[in-house]
């Protein structure tokens, strides 16, 4: 039974951090990283109810405020770099470099 | 009779003495941070201080006779100069005073006459100033009451020479020469520093008196190291072999220069050294006494060889200072039957050789400052009293009776006889040789053709010149007789350096003596039919392979550029190699190398969000993968 749930979690965090490597839209990477958090979300869960305590689903709710506010910040920056130079591909972010 | 007890003294003209050094360090004090403003009186102040400082020594000289002979070794603490290593003080006794003498005496005349010879020289105040500077440390050098006193001073004459030297600075040849008479003088400083440090390890004590009383007994070997060490110093500082070859080049000063600090006083500071450590360390047939002896005799026969060939008139005078000075170290190194003849040979060889530089000065002041000898020639007409005093000067130098080298350089004689055949036969024959050459050189001055330049107007020196040269002839006639006969100063320099059980007598016909004077007789006549009947060559002849080989220094110059300079080249040479391609090149590799990888390396920042992603994602799937290969171990 817990296997099940953890070989999904498994399956989610691939699918996001494949997503996050290859997607050039900053939105859809912004997507995919939460995708990560929530295949991460899925496993502590899975564990607290296998251990029988709650310490994995107060953790979960912590990865979610986390989130939300990282949301808050992270949209805030992908629109005002979308305002000055009129995409939203992380591609065309490059001015920091050597 | 051993040398007396060295006593403390306080009070009385004795216990003021350290005027003596003050007077004249004031005068090269005021002078030289006086600036220009001292320029009008510089040369009279300069003189008034070496005078005073001579009132001072005779002072101090008749206190000292006031007292018995065994007392009169005096010790005047100064102060204390290195906190737990020694105390500063003065040491009178009869062999400092008879130097205080001759320096402040010979020294005061020479700032006389300097005043006419430097009197068109613009920066006469700066050159008065640098003469009270040595005679301040010539005292201090021969006052001093331990060796230390005695290397601060040892190293002022040196300065002062060097400053001397190059005077002219203007002109390269005398910049160079005195940079040489430096590096020189260096090796010997060398010999005398690590002989003090040697001295303090086995006595723990730098004094003359605790060498002297010290309980403690060094082996034989560090004696002779000691011994050694210190003729190496005395060797640099008087121009003896192997460290001559500065001597003739420092001629490039200016004649008082020549007469002052390279005749009559600084270079005799290695006699002044060998003679006030003898009874401790050159005792009578050791090893150092005998290599004292050696470089004696080396030196006045390779001095006299020299100053046969020179033409320069100051070289042939700096050749024969050589050679003289070679006189006291064979006298030195005798040992007690020999310090009083060495001392009295110094100082007599003070009047006389200052005598003849100044008598040189005076001529070249007449002929435009020319040196060659062979621009010379009849030049006693035109200046008579400067010929006058020159020719006694020569008659003392090269030993004719009753005149003042006679007395001193057959005490020298006779002594090294007494101690060693061979030796005394070389001393003669350096009479001889001397006989030849210093006739050599007044036959081609003042005697034979006007070989003069045309534009040369000889004329006899203003008094302020010729009454010095008057003084030191009076003295280079009458000085010799009175410190000989009747071993007047053998007994009076006895409680400083000790003397024989046996009391030389004077045999004014020794076979010694005779074959002497026949030898110089022989060497004048030969001089004369060369140089004073024959017509002298304007330029010189080419000349044997003998002559060359004179007239190149035997080869001094040559032989330590090829031992020394070469060779140091080589290795400055091989440092700057090293330097540049090792040193540099391993500083300079690393610099480059980590340059040039972080310059590859920040190829990474790529600024591509993607890309920094991909590296964290498989930095972070290593360390999961590290983490199961070690949880699985």
């Amino acid at each position: 039974m817990t296997t099940h749930y953890l070989v999904l979690s498994a399956l989610l965090f691939v699918i996001g951090g494949v997503g996050v490597l290859v997607r050039r839209n900053a939105i859809v990477v912004f997507m995919c990283v939460e995708l990560m958090l929530n295949a991460c979300n899925l496993a502590f869960v899975t564990f607290a109810r296998q251990n029988g305590n709650l310490d994995g689903q107060i953790i979960a709710f912590f990865v979610m405020i986390v989130a939300a506010a990282e949301v808050v910040i992270g949209l805030a920056i992908i629109v005002t770099i979308f305002r000055t130079r009129r995409s939203a591909s992380v591609d065309d972010v490059n001015l920091l470099k050597y | 009779m051993e040398p007396a007890k060295i006593i403390e003294h306080s009070g009385g003209v004795i216990g003021v003495s350290w005027l003596l050094i003050a007077l004249p360090l004031l005068g090269a004090a005021v002078l030289l941070l006086g600036g220009r403003k001292t320029d009008r009186f510089g040369h009279l102040l300069g003189v008034a201080t070496a005078v005073a400082s001579f009132v001072v020594g005779v002072l101090v000289f008749l206190q000292l006779l006031g007292f018995d002979p065994a007392e009169r070794r005096r010790t005047v603490p100064l102060y204390d100069f290195i906190p737990g290593l020694t105390k500063m003080g003065l040491l009178v006794d009869p062999l400092s005073i008879s130097f205080v003498l001759l320096i402040t005496g010979v020294g005061s005349l020479i700032h006389i006459y300097s005043i006419g010879y430097m009197a068109h020289d613009p920066n006469r105040r700066r050159f008065f100033a640098y003469l009270n500077l040595f005679v301040a440390a010539m005292l201090l050098l021969v006052l001093a009451d331990n060796y230390i006193g005695l290397y601060v001073g040892w190293e002022g004459v040196g300065l002062a020479s060097y400053l001397l030297i190059g005077f002219w600075q203007h002109k390269p040849s005398a910049a160079t020469a005195a940079k040489k008479a430096f590096i020189v003088n260096r090796v010997g400083d060398f010999g005398l520093a690590i002989a003090i440090f040697t001295i303090f390890t086995a006595f723990n004590t730098v004094s003359f008196a605790g060498v002297m009383e010290s309980g403690a007994h060094p082996s034989q070997g560090t004696l002779t190291a000691i011994g050694l060490l210190l003729l190496l110093g005395a060797c640099g500082k008087s121009a003896q072999l192997p460290l001559q070859s500065w001597l003739l080049d420092a001629m490039e000063g200016p004649t008082p220069v020549s007469a002052l600090i390279h005749a009559a006083t600084m270079v005799t500071a290695g006699v002044y050294l060998v003679t006030r450590s003898g009874a401790m360390f050159f005792p009578e047939g050791s090893t150092a006494a005998i290599a004292v002896t050696i470089v004696g005799v080396a030196t006045l026969l390779a001095g006299a060889i020299i100053g046969t060939a020179k033409d320069d008139i100051k070289k042939a005078l700096a050749g024969s200072t050589m050679s003289q000075i070679g006189y006291m170290m064979l006298a030195a190194g005798v040992g007690p039957a020999g310090y009083a003849f060495a001392i009295a040979h110094l100082i007599t060889h003070g009047f006389f050789k200052a005598d003849m530089f100044l008598g040189a000065g005076s001529v070249m002041h007449a002929m435009n400052d020319e040196v060659d000898m062979r621009k010379y020639g009849g030049l006693r007409k035109v200046m008579p009293i400067t010929f006058a005093t020159f020719l006694i000067g020569y008659l003392a130098i090269i030993g004719f009776p009753l005149l003042s080298g006679y007395f001193t350089k057959d005490g020298i004689i006779e002594s090294a006889m007494e101690h060693n055949a061979t030796l005394g036969w070389l001393a003669v024959l350096g009479a001889g040789i001397t006989g030849f050459y210093m006739s050599r050189l007044v036959f081609m001055t003042f005697f034979g053709q006007k070989r003069w330049e045309a534009d040369a107007h000889p004329h006899e020196s203003p008094a302020v010149m010729t009454w010095p040269l008057i003084i030191l002839s009076v003295g280079s006639i009458f000085l010799g007789g009175f410190l000989i006969l009747g071993n007047r100063f053998m007994t009076f320099l006895a409680p400083a350096v000790g003397r024989p059980e046996h009391l030389p007598s004077f045999h004014p016909f020794s076979v010694a003596g005779l074959v002497t004077l026949a030898l110089v007789a022989a060497g004048a006549a030969l001089a004369w039919f060369k140089y004073g009947a024959a017509e002298v060559p304007v330029t010189a002849p080419r000349g044997s392979f003998l002559t060359t080989f004179a007239r190149r220094d035997l080869y001094g110059d040559a032989l330590n550029e090829a031992l020394f300079m070469r060779p140091g080249q080589w290795l400055t040479r091989l440092a700057v190699f090293f330097d540049n391609r090792g040193i540099d090149g391993l500083v300079n590799g690393i610099a480059a190398g980590i340059g040039g990888t972080s310059g590859r390396l920040r190829r990474v920042q790529t600024g591509f969000v993607r890309s920094y992603a991909l590296s964290i994602f498989v930095g972070a799937a290593i360390l999961v993968g590290a983490w199961f290969v070690v949880g699985n171990l």
